[in-house]
């Protein structure tokens, strides 16, 4: 047992020895010690070298707080988790936990440097000194920051643990299971309603597992909580989640908790859950998170060995650990004195108490010196000594002048509580300034939340008990023995007799933010604290200022010469405490990363090897390669031979929606630009649907199955957008007209047929349907059955050849596909992807709406008015197509361009230029739209947006490129195979 | 994550499964108002909306549930619902919405 061991205190099993490595040292600690605790119990302080200056550190506090020692854990492979708190840290055997921000190791380190030229790093250094030129941030500046003053590094492998997502409901979620907490669990747990009880460690208790001498109802409080905790646990509407951090509160008493699983096992498996997200609906939530000790800020109140009192307490309450041999505490609150009697009690030597406060109660005073400490009033620690570890402290007494040197190995500081509000201020709850305490305190919920004891700025385990059982709704009052909690004072600056120069005094520890600093960033003219944390960088940090944010807003305050309140409080936000990506994610990664939308044709593309593009979230066949060829070939080969015989593709994305009723045609008039009600049965149109601003919002074609009942389909992105539209307009313009919408998309497969043979092919398996060219003009519909099964043949072409689009129902796509592949091999038959769609489209200048227009084209400017109604007197779109700049000279056309050297495809989204000599920047007319080799025509094509287009025909305009290449072209119509469409009555 | 009241459904269904849909009580005017607008009127009708601190009548979508509009008093500043109703319903009054408040 080391000297650091007492082996009659705290809640760890000393008869279970547990081995760990830090930086490659083994060390051993015992079941239920943190690394903090173990390596405190070594005599290890120094656990990290600090953000910016690399100083020492050593761990400040015992919990989640933790600004300093932050490490690294290493479990194999991709599993390392940087920035993680030694003080939260249960140890487990073989744990590999290395320390961060160091080179070449701990203790000497060569980032020190930093330490000596500090002068150099004031308020702001990144903002004043890596400013220009700009150029130099990617390669020099940047790279710089993160060597010299790095956290953790990033992990680079791909993290193979399984993480859990889950919702959860509950009446009352409690959050923090010390005293308060509990007590509200067990007066909740009466009623009948669903109970959560979270708390972010192993062990429940709070600070009843630290606090001194504590009798509850008469029994010792170990004894208490034992029985509390097997009460609850044996309650079968309560649910206790240990671990487990609630980190963000959300609208309507939502709550995310983060719980970890295996991070304290051994060995544990990849697969097994490493942590869980929990989103937690509840009716009512408890805030009883307790407060959290303030640092003093003084000269040299950084060094490993300086910490925070309660943490001295909770080392050797919850691990038996004496943090020191020889202590001094500096304080300016009366709870230090209770927390340094139970150290003096546990053996540890105190060698003196400085308190800051001008006088102190008689009654502490006299328990000190009963003890045998000396308590130093109105005094101050003016300096520390010890490189890697405390070894000294001067008191100074500005009174008197007085100083006195005091070796100590541990010196403990308390400069009061800060309650614990961020939960309660993300809920949006106000807050209030208590001037008595120097805190803020919750003031008017905003939701059906309230905050108790510690955290509402209510000390003591009586207090806590007695509002925990109210918060619970019971009425027990508990009956509690112990010390006095007192009271304490804020200083915003302690005196010192060293010029402020040569002295550092920390705020934030974990971005080495000073009081120079702050008092800097108002000096230079920043007046809000939410000005002088971005420019000082305090309190965003990974602990996001638990510590520091209060001192720094006094400090802040008095430099400013206003109340603190005046001054304001930075914003909470989530995460209360840094939360893992892997839990963010849960079981949303890899396949089930986003979903991927597949036809029911889909398997077949992949057993025939083509090559995939995502389309929207669907996943679309691009082509078909055959023999090694590369797409270049492959579509070469797709387009000929639709041109040729036949080619067949799956065009079941395509959107579509079935709009039913009575008034059916009268909404088609108001959706679409052109005229529905003449529409005959059978028949099939175009449709423009317009935003109500005019732009091209979507096309289609759409057949009219009966007088009632129409067939529309949407572009494959588009239906979605398109169903809400109609939907809208439906339900909030015109809910007059009787009219039902349902998306189809998914209810139909379809198979499109393009080429001279497509009517051959499909002649022997199409029933009760009359295929012959009278019966069965270009755009028109059938019902009846092809290979047995119920389908809508539509003759249509998005190709320019003679094309049936066979739509039978999904379930039925494959097995008609399949036997259309097959009898279509007399034919030649030709499997092609979206690739050589679009390449067909482009030949015929069909347009594409989102990749041909963007947003801001007009039926006219795509040269598609034929399609706009002159007679309808209404449709969607149809006023704004007269506003004065909708009809204005000289906007963007879209037209047609051939490049002069017919070998040139066109980049598409290339600017376009009237003449390539003129200086950069150049006047740009527009850009390329769509462009593709036509292996048909032997040359390439290409659609632009291009101002003033149709009025350049036959000019010759201009493409400039990267590298100085210049691409020239002529502007023709944007039809460039079989402009009078004579391939679609082949026989 | 809120919840909301969709007034079809008469239930409080998480927010995931509803979309904004923007300002609330902007009548399309009909074909012979159309014509007799100036564009900048139209424009106006277009483009312009109210950008309220504090309670503001909007549109919602019911998307992932009824698929059905309606229209929401909402708070922007705590971003709290104080009513839902249905679309035809008119916008309610300051009085209207004060009582809806103490209602609550």
């Amino acid at each position: 047992m080391s000297d650091f061991r007492r082996q009659n205190r705290g809640n760890v099993d000393n008869n279970t020895k547990v081995n760990f490595t830090f930086d490659g040292k083994t060390y051993s600690g015992l079941k239920g010690d943190t690394v903090a605790s173990a390596l405190l119990a070594s005599g290890v302080h120094l656990m990290g070298r600090s953000f910016k200056y690399h100083r020492p550190r050593g761990p400040v506090g015992a919990g989640f707080e933790e600004p300093n020692a932050l490490v690294t854990v290493h479990r194999g492979k991709g599993r390392m988790t940087p920035n993680l708190r030694a003080t939260t840290l249960e140890i487990y055997e073989g744990m590999d936990v290395r320390s961060q921000n160091k080179w070449p190791n701990l203790k000497f380190d060569i980032g020190g440097f930093n330490n000596i030229f500090s002068p150099l790093f004031p308020a702001g250094f990144y903002n004043k000194t890596f400013m220009w030129p700009k150029s130099f941030w990617d390669k020099v500046y940047e790279p710089f920051i993160r060597n010299a003053a790095g956290l953790g590094p990033a992990p680079k492998e791909v993290d193979p643990d399984v993480y859990g997502s889950c919702y959860g409901h509950c009446e009352v979620l409690i959050v923090g299971a010390g005293p308060s907490g509990l007590a509200a669990a067990l007066a909740a747990a009466k009623k009948d309603q669903r109970v959560i009880l979270v708390d972010e460690n192993a062990r429940l208790g709070g600070s009843l597992l630290s606090s001194g001498e504590v009798a509850i109802d008469g029994k010792p409080a170990s004894e208490w909580l034992t029985k509390t905790i097997m009460t609850l646990e044996a309650a079968k509407n309560v649910r206790i989640m240990r671990r487990t951090s609630a980190f963000g509160y959300y609208h309507d008493n939502f709550v995310a908790l983060a719980e970890r699983i295996t991070d304290h096992i051994p060995n544990a498996q990849i697969g097994q859950v490493r942590e869980v997200m929990h989103r937690i609906h509840a009716g009512q939530v408890i805030l009883a998170q307790g407060a959290i000790e303030r640092p003093l800020v003084f000269n040299g109140n950084d060094r490993p060995g300086v910490m925070l009192a309660s943490a001295a307490q909770s080392y050797m309450g919850r691990y038996g650990v004496a943090v020191g041999k020889e202590v001094i505490a500096f304080t300016s609150h009366d709870s230090v004195y209770g927390a340094v009697f139970d150290l003096a009690d546990s053996n540890i030597r105190v060698g003196a108490i400085v308190d800051a406060r001008a006088s102190v109660s008689k009654d502490l005073l006299a328990m000190a010196q009963a003890k045998g400490i000396d308590v130093h009033v109105g005094s101050v620690i003016s300096k520390t000594t010890g490189k890697t570890r405390i070894n000294s402290a001067e008191v100074y007494n500005p009174a008197t002048g007085q100083k006195t040197k005091i070796k100590c190995d541990a010196l403990l500081m308390s400069g009061g509580w800060t309650p614990s509000l961020h939960l309660w201020s993300q809920s949006k709850g106000s807050i209030k300034w208590d001037v008595e305490t120097g805190v803020y305190l919750p003031d008017v919920a905003n939701e059906n939340c309230v905050c108790i004891a510690a955290c509402n700025g209510d000390f003591g385990v009586e207090t806590a008990l007695n509002a925990g059982s109210k918060a619970g709704g019971g009425r027990k009052k508990y009956d509690v023995t112990e010390a006095e909690w007192g009271s304490g004072e804020i200083f915003d600056q302690l005196p010192n007799y060293i010029t402020p120069k040569k002295t550092k005094a920390f705020v934030d520890f974990q971005n080495d933010v000073t009081n120079k600093d702050i008092i800097l960033a108002v000096q230079e003219g920043f007046k809000s604290i939410e000005h002088v944390k971005r420019y000082t960088t305090n309190g965003m940090a990974t602990d996001q200022g638990k510590l520091s944010n209060l001192n720094a807003l006094e400090i802040a305050a008095k430099a400013l010469g206003k109340e603190a309140p005046k001054v304001g409080l930075t914003t909470f936000r989530p995460p209360y405490t840094p939360t893992s990506f892997g839990a963010f994610c849960g079981y949303r990664t890899d396949d089930l990363f986003e979903v991927t939308r597949k036809t029911t044709i889909d398997p077949w593309a992949e057993a025939q090897g083509a090559v995939f593009e995502p389309v929207g979230v669907w996943r679309r066949a691009w082509y078909f390669p055959k023999d090694g060829e590369d797409m270049h070939a492959a579509v070469a080969r797709e387009c000929k031979a639709t041109r040729d015989s036949l080619g067949i593709f799956d065009a079941s994305t395509l959107g579509k929606i079935e709009v039913v009723g009575p008034d059916a045609a009268k909404f088609m008039n108001i959706m679409y630009t052109n005229p529905w009600s003449k529409l005959a049965v059978g028949a099939c149109r175009y449709g423009l649907m317009l935003g109500e601003n005019g732009y091209i919002y979507d096309d289609g074609v759409v057949g009219r199955i009966a007088e009632d009942r129409f067939h529309v389909t949407t572009t494959t992105g588009g239906a979605p957008r398109v169903y809400r539209h109609m939907e809208d307009y439906l339900q909030t313009e015109f809910p007059e007209l009787d009219v039902w919408l349902t998306s189809t998309t998914e209810q139909w497969s379809v198979i499109a047929l393009n080429g001279p043979n497509a009517r051959k092919l499909i002649e022997s398996f199409v029933e009760d349907i009359d295929l012959s060219p009278e019966a069965f003009p270009h755009m028109a519909v059938r019902e009846g059955k092809i290979c047995s099964v119920p389908t809508r043949l539509f003759r249509v072409s998005f190709s320019g050849e003679l094309g049936f689009e066979v739509n039978v129902p999904s379930h039925f796509g494959r097995q008609v596909w399949e036997t259309l592949f097959e009898a279509g091999q007399k034919y030649d038959i030709t499997p092609y992807g979206t690739e050589t769609m679009h390449v067909l489209r482009a030949e015929k200048g069909f347009i594409i709406v989102g990749q041909d227009t963007d947003g801001t084209v007009t039926p006219q400017d795509a040269g598609m008015s034929w399609i706009v109604s002159k007679k309808k007197k209404d449709f969607v779109g149809k006023r704004s197509l007269q506003r004065t700049d909708l009809v204005a000279e000289g906007r963007k056309h879209l037209i047609g361009l051939l490049t002069d050297d017919p070998k040139v495809v066109l980049e598409e989204g290339a600017h376009i230029v009237a003449d390539p000599t003129q200086s950069v920047p150049m006047d740009m007319l527009g850009h390329v739209t769509s462009s593709y080799w036509s292996e048909s025509l032997g040359k390439s094509v290409a659609m632009a947006l291009v101002k003033d287009g149709f009025n350049r025909m036959d000019d010759t305009l201009y493409i400039p490129m990267p590298g100085g290449v210049t691409h020239a072209a002529k502007v023709v119509k944007p039809v460039f195979y079989d402009p009078k469409g004579e391939r679609l009555n082949v026989v | 994550m809120m919840l909301i009241h969709c007034p079809h459904c008469d239930e409080k269904r998480p927010e995931v499964e509803f979309a904004y849909a923007g300002e609330a009580h902007i009548v399309r005017p009909n074909a012979e108002q159309q014509q007799a607008m100036s564009d900048a009127k139209w424009s106006e009708f277009l483009f312009i909306r109210d950008n309220v601190r504090g309670e503001h009548c909007e549109r919602w979508w019911h998307a992932n549930g009824c698929n059905m509009f309606f229209n929401a008093v909402r708070n922007t500043v705590t971003d709290k619902f104080i009513k839902t109703y249905k679309i035809g319903q008119k916008r309610p009054t300051q009085a209207q919405i004060q009582k809806w408040k103490s209602a609550k």
